[in-house]
């Protein structure tokens, strides 16, 4: 139990350290340039030191179960004894398809992560209390995290066959300016916000040991140049996926009318 | 204390239905697909729960302490005013948050790697840390200026769609110019400056601005800063991965 314990006191140490610019960011100005009293400033206080306490457990819990068991999963789905098992190896020629369940837990992973990331929560809930509840709190997670889903089941895609990352993402940002200009105007600058929000403190470090395997084990793959780009994936598709979620409440909002 | 109990209960219970897909996506793997025995499982099982409690206790300081800071510092900019010192708080809130992110971090000491094996830069200890620094740098840079024009847009009311759509034309112009293996992490960088305590209170900065600047609307006008802080990090590295 002691062992825990400093862990946490480390995993604490850390945090803070982390934290510590910005409060200092945020003081600094409140008490020099401001200079008035924060209104509640012990509830806001308050308020910081569970952010602290949370993150705290909150890395350290993922440190401790999901990171190890995630990491070892990506590295066992994309072993060449896992893709290829039941096959002759030998004379097996190799293709994108052979990767299919990589792809289907590239797509669980990336929207289980994305529901349980704490900065979309944030956002989620900014995003409802702002629009007076017209944008829903789950709507926009799932819909984040189908974006997501998507985007990195993609980006495996893109890993197994080396095509160059830009041609992806130039698409990518086609797509984006077509549905600007059909989407509700007031979704846009949320839909761009979300495409940055998604990948934080969960997603990042199992989507990235999901393209280092990759990369390492797919013949003709370099782990420097290929490894990448999986999180610009998950950043760029649910631009679309929260356009495409307005536009849709907006089409079925106008059938019942 | 019964009803803070309660409450406490209630926003765990959120947490645990916000954990429940990963947990049921790891099962399903491990028992229909890997089928191989899991070590540790004591730990596993203590560190879910770590991580329900973290979450709570995350949401919970969220609303009490990083969004109400968030909002009142924005009221109190923009009754004072002053947009200089606006604008430096906005500065100095990217750049202070992104410096120390250990996300970009580890991401700079690779593409320092990438570098080196690309002879870019001396395959030395000492060029390669320079090399992540000034790229660490230069991200944080960016991040900063990318509030400060997210911040004036807000001020200003101008409308995102064509901002966000040149900083598109400049990310295709900069791929086509910039070494092709810097291309994969500059795309990366933009994704993970973003992190979990930088991106409520920019939002709130945002929304705070909009709510009290008369003839904006939250809505439109408040959200937008981190679309900007995830794009300008992809043209900035791609412009470092040129120059040096």
């Amino acid at each position: 139990m002691s062992g825990a314990f400093v862990e946490f006191i480390q995993m604490l140490l850390a945090t803070v350290t982390d934290v510590l610019p910005i409060a200092a960011i945020i003081f600094g100005f409140q008490f020099l340039v401001i200079r008035k009293p924060v209104p509640n400033i012990r509830k806001v206080l308050t308020g910081f030191v569970y952010v602290l306490i949370g993150l705290t457990f909150f890395l350290m819990g993922l440190e401790k179960a999901l990171f190890p068991l995630g990491r070892l999963m990506a590295d066992q789905l994309t072993q060449v004894s896992f893709i290829y098992q039941g096959v002759e190896s030998a004379l097996h020629t190799f293709h994108w398809s052979d990767y299919y369940w990589v792809y289907i837990f590239a797509f669980l992973i990336g929207f289980s992560t994305t529901i349980a990331e704490p900065s979309l929560i944030a956002v989620a809930i900014k995003a409802n209390e702002v629009s007076g509840g017209a944008i829903g709190v789950w709507g926009l997670r799932i819909a984040v995290a189908l974006g997501v889903a998507i985007g990195i089941s993609l980006g495996s895609y893109r890993i197994v066959t080396g095509l160059p990352i830009h041609y992806f993402i130039i698409a990518g940002y086609i797509i984006v300016v077509i549905q600007t200009f059909f989407a509700p105007k007031m979704i846009v600058p949320l839909a761009y916000d979300s495409g940055g929000v998604t990948t934080s403190t969960v997603t990042v470090p199992l989507v990235t040991a999901l393209g280092l395997g990759l990369a390492e084990t797919v013949p003709g793959r370099n782990v420097l140049i290929d490894g990448f780009g999986l999180i610009a994936f998950a950043s760029l598709f649910p631009i679309m996926s929260v356009m495409a979620y307005a536009q849709l409440s907006k089409m079925r909002s106008k059938n019942k009318k | 204390m019964l009803e803070a109990i309660s409450a406490l209960l209630k926003s765990m219970k959120n947490s645990v239905r916000d954990l429940l897909p990963i947990i049921l996506v790891i099962s399903f793997f491990q028992i229909f697909v890997l089928q191989q025995p899991i070590d540790n499982f004591a730990d596993i099982i203590l560190g879910t729960f770590f991580v329900v409690i973290g979450l709570t206790f995350f949401i919970y300081g969220l609303e009490m302490g990083l969004f109400p800071i968030g909002e009142s510092m924005a009221y109190a900019f923009a009754k004072k005013g002053s947009v200089v010192w606006l604008l430096i708080f906005s500065f100095s809130l990217g750049f202070g948050t992104t410096v120390a992110e250990p996300a970009l971090i580890a991401v700079a000491d690779e593409a320092a790697k990438i570098a080196a094996n690309g002879g870019m830069i001396l395959n030395t200890d000492e060029a390669r840390e320079s090399y992540a620094n000034g790229l660490r740098m230069t991200v944080a840079f960016s991040v900063g200026i990318a509030i400060v024009i997210g911040v004036l847009r807000i001020l200003k009311g101008w409308s995102i769609q064509y901002m966000i759509m040149g900083g598109y034309i400049l990310v295709v112009i900069m791929t086509m110019l910039a070494p092709k293996e810097i291309i994969g992490i500059a795309y990366d960088s933009g994704g993970v400056t973003t992190s979990t305590i930088t991106v409520p209170l920019v939002t709130a900065l945002g929304v705070g601005l909009a709510s009290s600047i008369s003839g904006r609307n939250p809505m439109v006008d408040g959200f937008g800063l981190i679309a900007f802080a995830s794009l300008t990090p992809m043209i900035f590295v791609m412009g470092y991965g040129m120059i040096i």
